[in-house]
């Protein structure tokens, strides 16, 4: 997650001075009978590396393509700056977008697709050679200049994407699935590089992806989108251990569900799950009625494992016994798949801090699970 | 605005030297023959206004398709048109198709060699090559001699101006008309479906016959539709290679128009001839509209 | 799995035995010193010679590259546009018109096509010549043009032209620097076929010329009809010749181009980075 440096905490959105650079104003759009984007309302403020996820359909490519101007909103309005970019046809923006599939033009070399769009602003020779050494410098791409698309590597490929988007200095560059063509080990250091760059030119970056892995890297904020709609939007830290929503928590990393009854206690919800097993005792600063239907969120690396039953103890106010049923063994972790005596399956996580010869557990073994009351989450049913 | 420019000059081109022009077809062939320039009456006075129209109109019968009926020529010719062109596309596909399956089952890098190979014809000039043929097949030609010198035959066969030569000529000249869609189909072709067709029991020829042709089914329509519909109304082919003999409806229309001078008749088996026609063209621009859909 | 069975190598040289015999006969006697086919005379250019001498046959050819040049390049530009609406013109009124009127002359009986034309021309009261030529060749070339260029756009990435508007390009300037360059293959194609109907056409042009316009077509056609000639097998083996030449380098150039690419697609992947 794009962490803020040391001492300055960066987030425009909690300003209520703080203009913001973008606002959807109850954009809808729909193709025909399909309804892309329902009455949506957003605010992205300047340098945000603002991340759209959610899965095919849910309307995030529609919004950037929107913001790009190659669709207009069905009703409602779009404001860059405050102006309404509606009527403003895409070459005029102050918008550049990088296209999924890089869009490199094959008959042009490197030099020249990023002094493409500098061209075409009439720039003056001295400042356009100046402006595309300097964006070749900053995405190392020298060396490249002088070839052509199908002469360079995929990774290159796509710093050429970046270094042409950016050479007009847009007030918002998009990015439209920027790493996915990119093997694993290339797409982290891209991420890197990709946050590295949007600090350095303070542009306001908007990506897509589907890839939450992705999002909770570089974003500074993320939206998570279902079906035109939002569903959540805040920091990654907050989406991740403050979902709003079942969706969000599924969504986003590994989670466990648990659906019960809400019983009040006090300052702790205790959530009534099973016949015959002791309440789940949660926290929530969320208001439930006697009796609510609850979901309780964890996540898997909150549980601890035992082989046998541990102490009560704040770190363990919930206890549960179960069996192993499942081991993903992942390497530096692994996954347990624990199933609990009314079939309830939950997941705990841990460090491989052993080898596995030297393991503790293994399967079929009778295993007790443990987690603190301020662990997991209460959410809507 | 401007997109509407860009529809509107190809779209205008088009109406007016594609559209209109059958349009006038239809109006002379309503029309008479007349020793005058231009041979047909009534002729269309705009300069008389409305009622220089009603009298245009009321002039106009349809004597000349009667004329067709009645006329033994016309409705022979219709006929044997219609039998060459259906023969030549049936001899065509028989010829092509091999061609085309084995060039797709060549080597890869051999294949645009081949695929060269046969569209060279193609580019050269259709006049000459069916020209050649002329040589060929003449009683002294080349076939003939070839054929006496083996001792096939004792006396010299007469192949040129009978229909033989007209078929030989049209499976000739259309041939790549023919290859061109079944190869493109077949070079595509997955070769996984027939390996999976052995593995489920298929010999290799029920293999080809159940799963290659219905696949290639697009490309050898497109090819037959490409053969069929000009080969009707060829005019080139019968006129130097199939004699007085051979019967085509192409070049009975050339003779009406260029010998009788008699336009209206002319127009009237250009007509009939595009209403015999239309329903295989609509089916051709289906299928290259099917073909398109599927392919992207 | 490309093996070709007894069946298929014989398919192939007897397909293409038959689709070249002709022409090489056709070459091998217009050296023929001899006029008739029956007799082999020796070796002799002689009817070339004559068939430089014969100024019909030169006029008739000037007025044939003539009608040529000028009704491909005008069918390339009408076709390239008919092909960008067929494939990005969207919906729009008459669009089935359009379609049907774009496909139907490409199988449409060529007598057909030449007499209506005529009956226009005469109908409008345009004087048959070289321009009513010029006019009934492009009207069917733009056709041809039209299916090759769209064969290529419905391929072409729609994303390149989205990213030179974003860059700053009008929609005409998109297709002119970056569309354009990018399809240009396809567009000279449909140049070339243009360009080659237009002068092989006979049954169009004998409807649509005047008596003061004769094309080699109309030329070579009234020629044969009496027989055949050395004259003609001359001609015939010229045009023959810069086909192939033609389309022998065409194809050269292009493998050569695509395995060059091939190679330095393959070298940057596995080069750099």
């Amino acid at each position: 997650m794009a962490q803020p440096s040391a001492g300055c905490q960066f987030s425009p959105w909690t300003d209520p001075d703080e203009k913001p650079l973008i606002q959807f104003q109850s954009v809808t759009k729909s193709f025909g009978s399909f309804v892309a984007i329902d009455d949506l309302s957003l605010d992205i403020f300047e340098r945000e590396f603002f991340a759209l996820l959610g899965p095919s359909g849910c309307g995030k490519t529609t919004m950037m393509r929107m913001l790009a101007g190659f669709e207009a909103p069905s009703s409602g309005t779009i404001r860059l700056a405050g102006d309404d970019i509606g009527p403003v046809p895409p070459n005029k923006r102050a918008v550049n977008m990088m296209f999924q599939s890089y869009a490199l033009f094959p008959h042009l070399s490197v030099w020249e697709n990023i002094a493409f769009g500098l061209r075409r602003e009439g720039m003056a020779k001295h400042f356009l050679v100046d402006r595309v050494e300097e964006m070749l410098r900053l995405t190392r791409l020298e060396k490249f200049a002088r070839r052509k698309p199908h002469q360079i590597s995929g990774g290159q490929r796509q710093r050429v994407a970046l270094a042409r988007s950016l050479a007009k200095a847009p007030k918002l560059l998009l990015l439209d699935e920027p790493l996915g063509a990119l093997d694993k080990k290339l797409r982290q250091d891209t991420q890197f590089e990709l946050m590295d760059i949007q600090e350095k030119t303070g542009t306001t970056f908007v990506i897509v992806t589907h890839d939450q892995e992705e999002a909770m890297t570089v974003a500074s904020r993320v939206a998570v989108m279902d079906e035109g709609r939002l569903i959540q939007v805040d920091t990654p830290d907050r989406i991740y251990e403050a979902p709003n929503s079942v969706y969000v928590a599924d969504f986003i990393g590994d989670v466990n569900i648990v659906q019960g009854r809400a019983d009040l206690q006090g300052d702790r919800v205790h959530i009534n799950w099973a016949e015959g097993q002791p309440p789940i005792i949660g926290t929530s600063n969320h208001n439930f009625s006697q009796d609510q239907s609850v979901h309780f969120a964890i996540r898997p690396e909150k549980i601890s494992i035992w082989s046998d039953r541990p102490e009560t103890s704040d770190e363990t106010a919930n206890i549960v016994k179960g069996q192993i049923i499942d081991i993903a063994y992942l390497g530096n972790i692994s996954t347990y798949h624990v199933e609990l005596p009314n079939g309830q399956m939950l997941k705990a996580q841990t460090a491989n801090t052993h080898r596995i010869a030297r393991r503790k557990f293994t399967w079929d073994d009778t295993v007790w699970l443990s987690w603190s009351a301020t662990g997991g989450i209460l959410l809507e049913g | 605005m401007r997109r509407l420019t860009l529809i509107a000059i190809p779209y205008l081109w088009l109406l007016a030297l594609f559209l209109v022009p059958f349009l006038i077809v239809m109006k002379i062939s309503l029309s008479e023959y007349a020793l005058s320039i231009p041979p047909y009456s009534p002729y269309l006075d705009l300069s008389a206004g409305w009622a220089g129209l009603v009298k245009f109109l009321s002039q106009l019968d349809l004597e000349n398709y009667i004329f067709l009926t009645t006329d033994d020529l016309y409705w022979k010719a219709y006929l044997s048109s219609l039998k060459i062109a259906t023969l030549s596309t049936v001899i065509t596909l028989l010829v092509g198709f091999p061609l085309a399956y084995g060039m797709a089952r060549a080597a890869t890098e051999w294949r645009p060699t081949l695929l060269m190979l046969v569209i060279l014809p193609f580019w050269t000039s259709f006049l000459i090559r069916v020209y050649a043929w002329m040589g060929l097949l003449s009683q002294e030609g080349l076939i003939n001699q070839l054929l006496l010198w083996l001792g096939v035959i004792n006396a010299p066969l007469m192949i040129l101006n009978t229909p033989t030569a007209v078929y030989i000529g049209i499976v000739y000249t259309y041939l790549p008309f023919m290859v061109l869609p079944i190869y493109s189909i077949l070079e595509k072709l997955d070769e996984s479906l027939l390996e999976a067709a052995e593995d489920l029991g298929c010999s290799r020829l029920m293999a080809f016959w159940l799963v290659t042709v219905p696949l290639a089914k697009n490309g050898i329509i497109a090819g037959c539709f490409l053969v069929f519909i000009p080969a009707l109304g060829e005019f080139v082919i019968p006129s130097l290679l199939g004699g007085s003999k051979t019967l085509m409806i192409g070049k009975i229309l050339w003779e009406e128009f260029f010998s009788n001078r008699d336009w209206p008749v002319a127009s009237a088996v250009a007509i009939v001839l595009l209403v015999i026609l239309i329903i295989p063209i609509l089916l051709f621009q289906r299928n290259q509209q099917n073909q398109r859909e599927a392919d992207t | 799995m490309k093996r070709l069975s007894w069946f298929n190598v014989t398919s192939l040289t007897l397909g293409f035995a038959f689709l070249y015999l002709p022409m090489v006969i056709l070459v091998i006697y217009s050296f023929n010193a001899s006029k008739l086919v029956t007799v082999w005379a020796g070796f002799s250019t002689k009817w070339y010679g004559r068939l430089f001498q014969n100024e019909a046959f030169l006029d008739a050819a000037w007025v044939t590259i003539k009608v040529g040049l000028l009704s491909s390049c005008l069918a390339t530009v009408l076709g390239t546009m008919a092909a960008y609406v067929l494939v990005r013109g969207g919906r729009f009124r008459g669009r089935v018109l359009f379609s049907g009127m774009i496909y139907a002359p490409l199988v449409m009986p060529e007598v057909i096509t030449g007499l209506s034309l005529l009956l226009l021309f005469i109908g409008i009261g345009l004087d048959r010549g070289v321009l009513t030529i010029i006019l009934a060749h492009t009207t069917f070339s733009m056709c041809y043009v039209s299916v090759v260029v769209s064969a290529r756009l419905v391929s072409f990435d729609h994303s390149l032209e989205e990213a030179a508007l974003d860059l700053g390009c009008s929609s005409l300037e998109a297709f002119r620097l970056v569309t354009l360059p990018i399809i240009a293959p396809a567009v000279i194609s449909g140049w070339l076929l243009a360009f080659t109907l237009s002068l092989d056409d006979l049954v169009i042009a004998s409807f649509t010329a005047g008596p003061s316009a004769t094309t080699l077509p109309i030329k070579i056609f009234s020629a044969v009809r009496l027989g055949v000639s050395p004259e003609i097998n001359a001609l015939s083996t010229l045009m023959i010749a810069v086909v192939t030449i033609g389309v022998i380098s065409a194809s050269l150039m292009s493998k050569r181009a695509s395995l060059r690419r091939h190679h330095e697609e393959q070298a940057a992947e596995r080069g750099q980075e």
